[in-house]
C-alpha cells in the first residue's frame, strides 16, 4: 500500500515536470501567435507584453493584400496534394509488384530501391537542378512535383503492409479469373487504408515543410511555396516581427491541423509501420 | 508445368507494368543524378561555360580550404552537441510516458508538434525569441539578473549554441516517439521475472530497460547523426552561416558554392563528402542491427 502511494506521488511529480516541458515545446507557437496580433510598435517595448491590449488583424490583411502570400499558400497546397497523390499511386503500384507478384529480379530491385534511402537529397540536388533547368521547368509546378513523385520510403512502408494481407484472398481472386489491376484496385488498396493514410499524411507534411528544392527551382514570387515565401519575407521585412510571425502562423497552421487530426497514423508510419497490433 | 510457367510469365509482365512509373521516376531523379553528382565532382563547371575535367582537383582543394575546415568543425560541433541532447531528453520523456501517466496522448502530441513544424517557420520564431534587443529570452535573462546577456545570433560564440537549442527543440519529439516504440516492444515477462528478483526503480531501469532498449538507442543515434549532418534551414534562416562563418555547416556550404557562387563541381565534391558520411553511418547501423547485444 505504501509503495502504491509512493508511485502515485512520483507520477504526480513527473506529470508536473512534463507539463512544464510542454511550455518549452509549445511556448514558441504561443509567442508566434501573440506577436502576430500585436501592433507594430508594441514589439519594441521592454519588458515585452505577453498579450497585447489591442489585438488586431492588420498583419493578416497586409499579408493577403500587398504581398502575394495567399498565392504561396495555394502553390504549396497544389504542390503538396499533387505529390501526395502521386506517391500514393506510384508507391502502391510498386509495392503491389513487390508484395503480391513473383518475377525475376524482385529481391534485387527491392534492395536497389531501399538503397536509395541512404542517398541524402542534397547529393542529387545539383544534377536534379540541372535536369529541371534543361527541361525548362524552373518556375513550374511539374518541376516541384515530379522529383518527389516517387518515394523509396513510401514503397517500403506499403510493401510491408501489403505483405500482411492474407495470401488466400489474393489467390482466390486469381482463381476466379480476376486480373491484377482489379485485385490491386478492389482488394489490396481498400484493405490498406491505414497504411495509405499514414503515407499520405507523412508525404503531405514533409512536402509542406520542404524548403531547399522549391527555393532553388523558383525565381518568380508567384511560384514560391509557403516556406520560400516566408524566407523572402524575412529578407524584405527584416525587423517587422509581427508580419514575420503572421506568415509563420499561416505556414504552420495547416500542418498542425493535419497532424493533430491524423497523429496516430503519422506516428505509426514513422516508427516503421507498426499499425496497432499488426 | 506448362500452365504454371504461363501463369508465371503473366505475373512477370504485370509486375513490370506495375513497376513502370516508379522505375521511370527512380532512374530519372535518383539513379542518374547520383551518378551525375559523382561525375560532376571531378569537374569545374559554372553552368554557363563548358565543363572542365579536373580529376581530384576539387577534393584536394576542399582539404586545403580553410573555410571548409571551419565548416567541418562547425558541423561536428553541431552534431556532437545536438545529438546527445535530443536523445537524452527524448529518452527521459519516453520513459516517463511509458509509465502510463495521465494525459499520455496529450503529451505525445505536445512534444511532437515541433517535429512536424516547418523548420523555416520554427527558425523564424526562434530568431525572434533570441533577438538580442527585444527578444523574450534576453528579457527573461535580464529579469533573472543577468546584466549582460549574450548577443546570440550576432555573436560568433553564441550563434551556434542558439542554433543547437532550436535543433534540439525540434527533434526531441522524434527521438521520444522512437524510444516509446522501443519501450513498448520490451516483453513484459522480463519485468515480471525481474519483479520476482525484486529489481525495482533505478536498478530495473539500469539493468533491464536500458540494455533491452539498446537496439532502439543505437537506431536513434544513427538516425539523429544522419539528420544532424544535414542541418540547413536553421542556418539559412537564423544566421545565413554568420557571423564570420561561425555557423556555416556542410549542407549550407554545398548550397553556397552551388547556388550562390555557381561552382557546381566544387559543391558536388562537398556533397560527396556528405554522402560518404551518411553511407558509413548507415552501413554501421546495418551491420550492427543483428548483432546488437541485449542481455535477454
Amino acid at each position: 500500500m505504501a509503495r502504491h502511494a509512493r508511485k502515485t506521488r512520483i507520477d504526480w511529480i513527473l506529470f508536473v515536470v512534463l507539463l512544464a516541458g510542454t511550455l518549452a515545446t509549445c511556448g514558441p507557437f504561443a509567442w508566434m501567435l501573440a506577436t502576430s496580433i500585436k501592433p507594430g510598435n508594441e514589439v519594441f517595448v521592454f519588458p515585452p507584453t505577453l498579450l497585447t491590449g489591442q489585438p488586431q488583424l492588420h498583419n493578416f490583411m497586409r499579408l493577403f493584400g500587398t504581398i502575394p502570400f495567399g498565392r504561396s499558400l495555394v502553390n504549396s497546397l497544389i504542390v503538396c496534394l499533387s505529390i501526395t497523390l502521386a506517391q500514393l499511386i506510384v508507391c502502391s503500384m510498386a509495392a503491389y509488384a513487390f508484395a503480391c507478384l513473383t518475377f525475376r529480379g524482385r529481391e534485387t530491385l527491392f534492395l536497389i530501391y531501399l538503397a536509395a534511402l541512404m542517398v541524402p537529397s542534397q547529393v542529387t540536388l545539383i544534377p536534379n537542378f540541372i535536369l529541371v533547368r534543361n527541361l525548362g521547368w524552373i518556375d513550374t509546378y511539374q518541376g516541384m512535383i515530379l522529383p518527389f513523385a516517387f518515394s523509396s520510403f513510401g514503397t517500403f512502408l506499403l510493401r510491408q503492409y501489403f505483405m500482411t494481407i492474407p495470401r488466400e484472398l489474393l489467390e482466390a481472386a486469381r482463381l476466379d479469373g480476376c486480373k491484377h489491376w482489379r485485385i490491386y484496385v478492389w482488394i489490396v488498396l481498400p484493405l490498406s487504408r491505414p497504411a495509405l493514410g499514414a503515407l499520405a499524411i507523412f508525404a503531405f507534411v514533409s512536402q509542406w515543410n520542404n524548403f531547399l528544392w522549391p527555393l532553388i527551382v523558383t525565381t518568380r514570387p508567384e511560384m514560391q511555396t509557403v516556406t520560400v515565401a516566408l524566407s523572402t519575407l524575412q529578407g524584405q521585412y527584416n525587423t517587422d516581427w509581427p508580419l514575420l510571425m503572421t506568415g509563420s502562423v499561416l505556414a504552420v497552421a495547416p500542418v498542425l491541423i493535419v497532424f493533430i487530426l491524423g497523429n496516430r497514423a503519422f506516428i505509426a508510419g514513422l516508427t516503421g509501420g507498426g499499425f496497432g497490433g499488426r | 508445368m506448362a500452365a504454371r510457367s504461363k501463369l508465371w510469365r503473366r505475373d512477370t509482365q504485370a509486375a513490370w507494368l506495375f513497376l513502370l512509373p516508379s522505375l521511370v521516376l527512380f532512374i530519372m531523379f535518383i539513379a542518374i543524378p547520383v551518378i551525375a553528382a559523382f561525375m560532376i565532382s571531378f569537374t569545374e563547371w559554372d553552368l554557363f561555360n563548358p565543363m572542365k575535367f579536373v580529376g581530384f582537383g576539387n577534393y584536394t582543394k576542399l582539404f586545403n580550404d580553410d573555410i571548409f575546415k571551419k565548416v567541418m568543425g562547425n558541423t561536428a560541433y553541431f552534431v556532437l552537441a545536438s545529438v546527445p541532447l535530443q536523445m537524452a531528453f527524448g529518452l527521459a520523456i519516453a520513459l516517463v510516458l511509458n509509465r502510463n501517466i495521465k494525459g499520455q496522448t496529450f503529451f505525445r502530441i505536445a512534444y511532437f508538434l515541433p517535429v512536424v513544424t516547418s523548420t523555416v517557420a520554427a527558425a523564424l520564431v526562434w530568431s525572434w525569441l533570441f533577438n538580442s534587443n527585444f527578444g523574450i529570452i534576453n528579457a527573461l535573462l535580464q529579469m533573472a539578473g543577468v546584466t549582460n546577456p549574450p548577443k546570440w545570433l550576432a555573436s560568433t560564440k553564441w550563434a551556434m549554441p542558439a542554433v543547437i537549442v532550436v535543433s534540439v527543440w525540434q527533434n526531441v519529439g522524434y527521438a521520444m516517439v522512437l524510444f516509446l516504440a522501443g519501450l513498448q516492444n520490451i516483453r513484459t515477462d522480463i519485468y515480471d521475472a525481474a519483479a520476482l528478483d525484486s529489481a525495482r526503480g533505478w536498478k530495473r531501469l539500469w539493468f533491464i530497460t536500458l540494455p533491452m532498449l539498446s537496439p532502439t538507442t543505437f537506431f536513434v543515434l544513427i538516425i539523429s547523426i544522419i539528420g544532424s549532418f544535414q542541418v540547413f534551414e536553421l542556418v539559412f534562416i537564423m544566421t545565413k552561416a554568420g557571423p564570420a562563418n561561425a555557423t556555416n555547416t556542410l549542407v549550407y556550404y554545398i548550397y553556397q558554392n552551388g547556388f550562390q557562387f555557381y561552382q557546381m563541381g566544387y559543391a558536388s565534391a562537398a556533397a560527396m563528402i556528405l554522402f560518404a558520411i551518411v553511407l558509413v553511418a548507415t552501413l554501421i547501423q546495418y551491420r550492427m542491427q543483428d548483432r546488437w547485444v541485449h542481455y535477454g
